[in-house]
């Protein structure tokens, strides 16, 4: 039985801040930051968006694109870092948001970057299991870096929502394999507003060894070599360490630059290798050959061998990501410590 | 602390969906819904429907004096949405600049966060617009 992707959908804030003025506020040399990490903007949410109506409105996207009764979905699972609540699921207030409710069962996942692939595995087996007709895999994140730390020119908000099921696929998923070990790169432990990381640490023993790792151990399984893809795309916590990763493994530049949307919107987090997933869907054609795979610290990699069919040139999203990129509006350091509640007390809540 | 909790609980389909009611007898579509046709009374025919979220702008104001929890949202507007099924509502616009608005522009559903009960209280989320695209 075939099992794969029905319908996907994305949403970023409209709001944007440059690298160049991150640089100017903490005395920082964009030019040397911009080419060290590949980034030149990044999303911002606006005072009143958070995990949770980002995971709506990409949710309520795919639902669209998907064409499917809503009721029809019998899992919600939503990856994040940020969900609003520490006790209280997101993925309910995805459930009522597009009128799943009340015949399913919902979760929220944490696993750093990698919760929303995560999600989609899950999905996956209840789907090819029968236990449900649709599943609904989101990963999406509103991420936080401490003020200064090279996090904060990446850290960025997002999501990316996809619909799994075993019919009318606009791609199909040939195959998923992982690569897990205990590996502290990064971490937040309960109560602290910002996450820590071990610096030069996160990248050959964390996100390096991971991703590669789990990129050829799914290629090895299915007899399969990086010139049998059209296009690659990687977690992507800056523009550089995916370019990186695609090199060492043998990609060539260009399986990789059309899913590589880091540059523009910056981490995403949960919803960045989704997200890149989304933005090659976006335009692929019948049998075009996808190998996407994802990073979470602490550590893991999930890899997908992913398989584009017919269906996804008859039925192209309507509300592709580049729409959603080209959508912006430039926010100065002030505005954007005041949208993300850097500033204390500046919140949208009641006393 | 969060006072109304039960009303908001049930508001819910409401303010995430805009789930109103139409009567099925003389068409007329009702947000919030209503439970009694006014034209036809004892014999109306009501049933919930779900508006598609779409509209233009009717009427707006801009809000620099808002009320408390709402301070670092200013200025913000506040808008009076025709649905295209029909009914008015009052409701945020977002995404934009007081400049940007115009009686008759096309605007369309989002999900946001209204407001947090505190910082111990529960999040509302609910709907508000912003220009079509
Ligand atoms: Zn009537």
């Amino acid at each position: 039985m075939k099992v794969g992707i029905v319908g996907y959908g994305v949403y970023i804030p409209r709001y944007r801040i440059k690298t160049e003025e991150i640089a100017r506020v903490w005395g920082a040399d964009s030019k040397n930051i911009s080419n060290a990490l590949l980034i030149h903007e990044k999303t911002v949410p606006a005072i009143d968006e958070d995990t949770a109506t980002i995971s709506v409105e990409c949710a309520r996207n795919a639902v669209q694109h998907a064409k499917i009764n809503p009721k029809d979905i019998g899992a919600i699972y939503v990856g994040s870092e940020s969900h609003p609540y520490a006790v209280k699921p997101t993925s309910t207030i995805v459930a009522a948001a597009v009128d799943a409710v009340p015949e399913l069962t919902a979760a929220d996942y944490e696993f750093a970057c990698k919760a929303g692939t995560a999600a989609i595995q899950t999905t996956m087996g209840l789907v090819k299991s029968k236990m449900i007709r649709y599943g609904l895999a989101i990963g999406a994140d509103t991420s936080q870096g401490k003020p200064g730390d090279v996090l904060e020119y990446t850290a960025s908000a997002g999501g990316s929502a996809y619909i799994i099921g075993t019919e009318n696929l606009i791609a199909e998923i040939h195959d998923t394999y992982s690569y897990t070990t205990d590996t502290p790169d990064f971490w937040r432990r309960e109560g602290q507003e910002f996450p820590s990381h071990g610096a030069r640490f996160t990248g050959q023993p964390a996100y390096f060894r991971h991703v590669i790792k789990a990129a050829k151990g799914i290629m090895n399984k299915n007899k399969l070599k990086p010139d049998d893809f059209d296009y690659v795309v990687f977690h992507q916590p800056n523009g550089k360490f995916p370019l990186k990763a695609a090199q060492i493994i043998g990609f060539e530049k260009k399986q990789i630059t059309e899913g590589l949307v880091t540059p523009y919107i910056g981490n995403t987090y949960s919803g960045s290798t989704l997200l890149g997933l989304a933005k090659i869907l976006d335009d692929a054609n019948e049998g075009e050959m996808i190998l996407a795979v994802s990073y979470g610290s602490g550590a893991g990699s999930d890899a997908f061998i992913i398989e584009v069919t017919k269906e996804n040139e008859k039925r192209r999203n309507p509300k592709p990501l580049q729409r959603y990129i080209d959508r912006k509006e430039y926010v100065d350091y002030a505005t954007y410590a005041k949208f993300k509640g850097k500033i204390k007390g500046v919140k949208l809540e009641k006393p | 602390m969060s006072e109304g909790l039960a009303i908001h609980w049930r508001l819910i389909p409401q303010r995430y969906n805009l789930v109103g009611t139409e009567c099925l007898k003389c068409g007329e579509k009702f947000f919030p819904p209503r439970q009694l046709c006014p034209n036809c009374r004892r014999v109306g025919e009501i049933r919930e429907v779900k508006f598609s979220g779409e509209g233009e702008i009717y009427s707006y104001t801009v809000i620099h004096t808002p009320p408390e929890g709402f301070e670092f949202m200013k200025p913000y507007a506040m808008g009076v949405i025709k649905l295209i099924e029909g009914p008015f509502l009052t409701a945020q616009l977002v995404d934009c600049k007081p400049e940007d608005l115009e009686i008759g522009k096309r605007v369309e559903l989002v999900f946001r966060k209204i407001i947090a009960d505190g910082s111990s209280g529960i999040i509302r989320y609910g709907y508000k617009f912003k220009l079509k695209d």
